[in-house]
């Protein structure tokens, strides 16, 4: 008999998580905010590959038709076996089983169901490649938005909602895609076919099958509405539950050392029965769909077998219809529920898929200018002129006026949080100004390509970035196409060479994901060689102050002035002697940059800086000034 | 796997239960072709209607019984299946919470996390649907088998046939499948690892104008995804309509040798209409299996790696007889302690000797990996010392029970972690019955007072989790507060002002003293500032101490500490 489980054609489910059930679950659907729009545009990525999908949805309907057709056609074969027994115990003459006649059936059937079976192959395997390659264009989208996006939209977020978007819900759509639309297709043929053949065999009983329909909806309705509730709880306890979890191992050291164990498993345990009330009821309760379906299914079976029994004792229908409707109505029962899973699978896909959009439609930076400037030697004059920034209301910097020559050194001081940073995202051109202008060498800075601005930079922040790949790769990062003699020689002035030359596998040591397999200090020593590298003409410096150790940072800090020779230095600043010595000193506060000039000219100002200065470097039980 | 169903022990009359009920079910579900047939042999070819209706009524009854069982069924493996992952992640979770720091350092606290919450939820959901799915097919199949040989023992013969062949298809395709699925599981770890990649460090790829090859890096994982996902999707594509090929042959296979058994009088038509029946539910029984199997592999590959959790033993354990905390109050002593972490070549600390008194102040200075962090981590027992013995209060502290070892501690670390709560919450975490004056006071002295005054719902405010919405440095003065509200009898600091800008970390240092008068104070840090004015001085070079003495000795003694010295203070400032 035909094929009651249709249902999940086994590729791709497999690899994929599923939300805690499994087949048979009614998750709570999320609702799309503009579920039509989403639709359309979702549709629209399918657009290249419109030929595929017609062609998918041609082998559905063929595959399905063919599926459809054999029961009416094997029940044939029954009746005529049904047919000459009752011929040959009533004793008609001539009665017999006719085999030729069978026969031919048998093969009829096998060629459908080869066939069948071939087109059902064929779009499973057209439908990988769209569906793939679908969510390949997507994530490629999505990625090239990310390139394309101000780092305000990356400040005012967390990785893990960006990635989130990038990666759990492109995945839905793509199980989605893989999955679920081959299923809707086929389905919902189905179901037209099954009532058609269906009502060919008999009216009456179609109807007492129908009946069942409305009754077996009512059922899902019902039980999903109930069970979304304990669903959503689930949810939100297994959420919670993770939350401790996480909280409680990352701080596992201080757990222990304030002997909090217990009370931390007690929580657990008090988050974990929760948990497991909630989940064991939304279990049971989406677990019911499976058994009242299939009670109703057989209820419906047993009307059928009866009535269809009666009917066929009045003479008015043949035994073999009776077996082929027995099959059409367990044919039944699969694609409705498939088709209610279904209706909530999309609803998250488009929600998903919304969310992906949203991101797509986020704006994005200002876009290059048309002729931009390109500077053959960059000097290093910086200037500020009458710059403003902030947000809405908050400006963090007003009018502010600076006039660097090449070759000086700025530093920014100023409590912790006071918005050091701002500065620096202006002059990389990581946000832009509302108002003014900044120029380097005479040269609006909106004028070069961004590329080319950066190029002019060379930054080295405290928390340092480095990926998952060998260390000379990662030095090698900061100019395309520099040798191996570059980069050792980079690694030898930023005093590099020497740890990396201890490491077993030297320049090829493979940096782990948190690159925790070498020190905090060693990693800033790498990100130095890799400003080295670049040789920008401005640098941007974050002076350490805890993560390189103190006897490397003297090495650091002789590789640093090398660095900073002729070159205009924006520094971060914590010791004394680079803020002495600065050309200028950028008092910040508050985010705000509250005063500016020389440590003299500030000092006899007797303003913030004084104030820090003497409470810090001149009166009291610490006397001597922090590094 | 198996081991860890060994925790299913507590719930066997429920899963007694759950597969006699579904053993019912099945055969209710079985039972209904049979009653079918006797409806057609009996009823249809005799023409007795009532015998068609008495059996039909009777079909409702056992339809009831069928739906009744597997309610009842759904009930208790819903409890189940529950219930075991309750129990596994908590048994995990307290085992992992008696973890020293050694453990987690050897399983990673990213991977412990998940194995307490994904993996467990993962074996919950398979055991759920093992228990839908897995015991149900078996029993379908055999008592399949059984009622198709009552009807017609020598047709039974096509299963002879037919099973190996749907067997060795199922093999075949899963065989070549799952491989791959576990590629695209490598393939997809890749893809996040450079997405993560191109967030976390935006600004030096922008910086470093590197988007262009970060694109690239993405297009290839992007790429080796896709073509990965394809592949598998083809191999399974073949899955489904073999399968039903299979069993759609196998139908009309029984059709006519049916036929031909009907023929010569030795079958009932009924009978065969039941057979292809039975023979349907055996099939899809395999192809239920089948299912199953393929999701067995990453169940068990969950299953190993919460075993692995469970199978560590802490190696640090309470003596069995602790002794009790002896009368003195404050006292740290090293007595040629050597620590080496697990595998490594060199030892982290070597050869460790020096003793602190109540009212002391003992700074350790020295490099990166110098061994300072590690020195300080064997005072609350973290970590323990290979040789040598660390005393507290003149007791080994192997010897005392861990409990009250550390509560003679406050332990601030290097990095801050704060929980979720409220700011006054996360200070009282250091001593539960402080009252709030008592939080408040150390909300002063730790300097975080005025920043707790300037937000909104003051020491009520939430912190959210990590800490992330207060900055480093505020992160560092509540971690400090929450040591101070404990009044222990020996204070740690590991480099634990590193996030203070200097005017605030001298006033803390100023205020900290007042506080500390009592106490044991251990210092580790990294500008000379701070140590200065300690009592003494360990300077800590290559895993061993390289001196030990005040400011000005050490001046004098340590070229180590000179240099550090001279790399921090200009000339006139050192004097």
């Amino acid at each position: 008999m035909s094929e009651q489980q249709r249902s999940r054609p086994a590729g791709g489910g497999f690899g994929r998580g599923h939300g805690p059930g499994g087949p048979g679950m009614v998750m709570p659907g999320e609702k799309a905010k503009d579920f039509k729009g989403t639709l359309r545009r979702l549709l629209s990525y399918l657009r290249p590959h419109r030929g595929q999908i017609l062609a998918v949805i041609g082998m559905a309907v063929l595959s399905t038709i063919f599926s459809i057709v054999s029961p009416k056609i094997m029940g044939k074969a029954t009746t005529e076996l049904l047919n000459g027994i009752i011929g040959r115990m009533r004793g008609v003459p001539g009665a017999h089983i006719d085999f030729d006649y069978i026969w031919q059936i048998v093969m009829l059937l096998l060629g459908l169901y080869v066939i069948s079976s071939l087109f059902t192959y064929v779009m499973q395997l057209l439908m990988a490649g769209v569906a793939q390659k679908t969510v390949y264009d997507l994530r490629r989208d999505v990625n090239d938005k990310l390139g394309r996006l101000p780092l305000k939209y990356f400040d005012s977020r967390t990785n893990g909602e960006i990635l989130s978007r990038a990666v759990n819900d492109v995945d839905n759509i793509s199980t989605t895609l893989q999955q679920s639309l081959t299923q809707l297709i086929t389905a919902v043929l189905t179901i037209i076919g099954v009532i058609v053949m269906m009502l060919t065999i008999s009216p009456l009983l179609t109807l007492i099958a129908l009946v069942t329909l409305p009754v077996s909806f009512l059922a899902i309705k019902k039980i999903s509405g109930r069970s979304q509730g304990h669903f959503i709880g689930q949810q939100r306890n297994l959420g919670e539950l993770n939350g401790h979890v996480e909280e409680m191992y990352t701080g596992h050291r201080i757990i222990k050392a304030f002997g909090r164990e217990e009370k931390s498993i007690q929580k657990f345990d008090q988050i974990n029965d929760k948990l497991y009330d909630s989940a064991w009821k939304a279990q049971f309760i989406s677990g019911l769909i499976m058994p009242i379906m299939s009670f109703i299914g057989n209820l419906g079976y047993v009307l059928i077998s009866v009535i269809g029994g009666l009917l066929v004792t009045k003479r008015s229908m043949e035994i073999g219809d009776i077996q082929a409707f027995i099959q059409y109505v367990r044919q039944f029962t699969m694609p409705i529920t498939q088709t209610a899973n279904i209706a909530n699978i999309i609803q998250s896909t488009v929600a998903s898929a919304e969310r992906v959009f949203e991101l797509l439609d986020e704006e994005e930076e200002v876009p290059e200018a048309a002729k931009p400037a390109e500077l053959a030697d960059v000097r290093g004059d910086v200037a500020f002129e009458h710059v403003s920034f902030g947000y809405g209301e908050n400006m963090l910097i007003e009018d502010m006026n600076i006039d660097v020559k090449m070759g000086q050194t700025i530093a920014i001081v100023g409590p912790t949080g006071a918005g050091k940073t701002t500065l620096i995202n202006l002059l990389m051109r990581f946000y832009e100004v509302n108002e003014g202008r900044i120029t380097v060498d005479g040269v609006n800075i909106t004028d070069f390509k961004r590329g080319s601005l950066r190029n002019m930079f060379g930054m080295v922040l405290q928390d340092t970035w480095l990926f998952n790949g060998t260390i000379r790769d990662n030095i090698a990062y900061g100019r395309i196409g520099a040798t191996e003699e570059e980069v050792v020689a980079a690694a030898k002035t930023a005093h590099a060479d020497h740890f990396i030359r201890t490491l077993p596998d030297g320049y090829d040591t493979v940096l782990n994901e948190e690159a925790s397999n070498i020190s905090q200090g060693q990693k800033q020593l790498l990100t130095i060689a890799r400003a080295i590298l670049a040789d920008p003409s401005i640098l941007i410096l974050d002076e350490a102050t805890s993560s390189v150790d103190t006897r490397t940072e003297v090495l650091i800090q002789k590789a640093m002035n090398e660095l900073m020779k002729n070159r205009t230095s924006f520094v971060i600043a914590h010791r004394l002697s680079t803020i002495r010595d600065a050309s200028l000193i950028l008092v910040m506060n508050h985010g705000q940059v509250i005063e500016k000039g020389t440590h003299e000219e500030l000092l006899e100002k007797g303003g913030f800086y004084a104030d820090l200065y003497n409470s810090q470097f001149s009166n009291g039980a610490a006397q001597e000034i922090a590094g | 796997m198996i081991k860890v169903f060994r925790y299913l022990k507590p719930f066997r009359m429920p899963l007694i239960f759950v597969v006699v009920l579904l053993f019912l079910q099945s055969m209710t579900e079985l039972y209904l072709p049979t009653l079918m047939a006797d409806i057609v042999d009996k009823g249809v070819a005799q023409g007795d209607t009532n015998y068609i209706w008495r059996i039909g009524l009777f079909m409702i009854l056992v339809a009831f019984g069928g739906i009744a069982a597997s309610i009842a069924a759904s009930y208790f493996s819903s409890k189940v299946s529950s219930g075991f992952g309750r129990d596994l992640r908590s048994k995990v979770f307290g085992h992992v919470e008696r973890f020293s720091l050694e453990e987690f350092d050897k399983l990673g606290t990213a991977s412990l996390i998940t194995r307490t919450t994904n993996d467990i939820t993962q074996l919950q959901q398979v055991l759920l649907m093992m228990m839908r799915m897995m015991v149900s097919a078996p029993l379908l199949a055999i008592g399949g088998i059984i009622m198709a040989m009552s009807k017609d023992k020598t047709l039974s013969l096509v299963f002879v046939i037919v099973i190996p062949v749907l067997v060795g298809a199922i093999f075949l395709i899963a065989g070549r499948g799952i491989p791959l699925f576990k590629l695209i599981q490598k393939r997809i770890d890749r893809l996040n690892l450079v997405l993560r990649e191109g967030l976390t460090g935006i600004r030096v790829i922008r910086s470093f104008n590197r988007t262009e090859h970060e694109a690239k890096r993405f297009e290839k994982a992007n790429f080796d995804l896709t073509e990965t996902s394809i592949k598998v999707n083809k191999i399974m594509a073949a899955m489904m309509p073999t399968m039903m090929l299979v069993l759609n042959v196998s139908s009309i296979a029984i059709i006519w040798y049916g036929g031909l058994r009907i023929n010569n009088g030795s079958m009932n038509v009924g009978d065969l209409m039941a057979f292809l029946q039975y023979a349907m539910q055996i099939m899809f029984s395999f192809i239920m299996v089948s299912v199953m199997f393929v999701m067995i592999p990453r169940a068990s590959a969950s299953a190993a790696r919460i075993n692995e959790v469970l199978d560590t033993q802490p190696v640090i354990k309470d003596a069995e007889h602790a002794e009790k905390a002896s009368e003195q109050k404050g006292y740290v002593e090293f007595q040629n302690v050597s620590f080496s972490y697990p595998g490594a070549e060199q030892p982290a600390v070597s050869d460790i000797s020096f003793s602190a008194k109540p009212g002391e102040v003992t700074a350790i200075i020295g490099g990166t990996g110098s061994g300072k962090s590690t020195l300080i981590s064997l005072i609350p027992r973290f970590y323990e010392a290979d040789s040598g013995a660390v005393l507290v209060d003149g007791q080994d502290v192997r010897n005392l029970s861990q409990a009250d070892l550390r509560a003679k501690i406050g332990f601030v670390p290097q990095k801050a972690v704060l929980f979720t709560g409220t700011i006054a919450d996360n200070i009282r975490y250091g001593n539960e019955s402080a009252s709030d004056e008592e939080i408040e006071h150390a909300a002063r002295i730790a300097q975080a007072a005025d920043f707790i005054a300037e937000m909104d719902k003051g020491y009520e405010a939430e912190i959210s989790q990590g800490g992330n919405n207060v900055s480093g440095g505020q992160k560092q003065r509540l971690s400090i507060a929450r040591a101070l509200v404990r009044r222990p009898e020996i204070y740690i600091f590991d480099d634990s002002f590193s996030a203070l800008d200097f005017k605030t970390d001298a006033k803390l240092r100023a205020a900290l003293k007042e506080e500390t008068r009592e106490s044991t104070v251990i210092i580790v840090a990294q500008r000379v500032s701070t140590v200065k004015d300690a009592d003494r001085i360990i300077v800590m070079d290559e895993s061993r101490i390289a001196g030990i003495g005040t400011h000005r000795e050490l001046l004098e003694t340590s070229e180590v500490y000179r240099e550090i010295v001279y790399s921090q203070l200009s000339e006139e400032e050192i004097a």
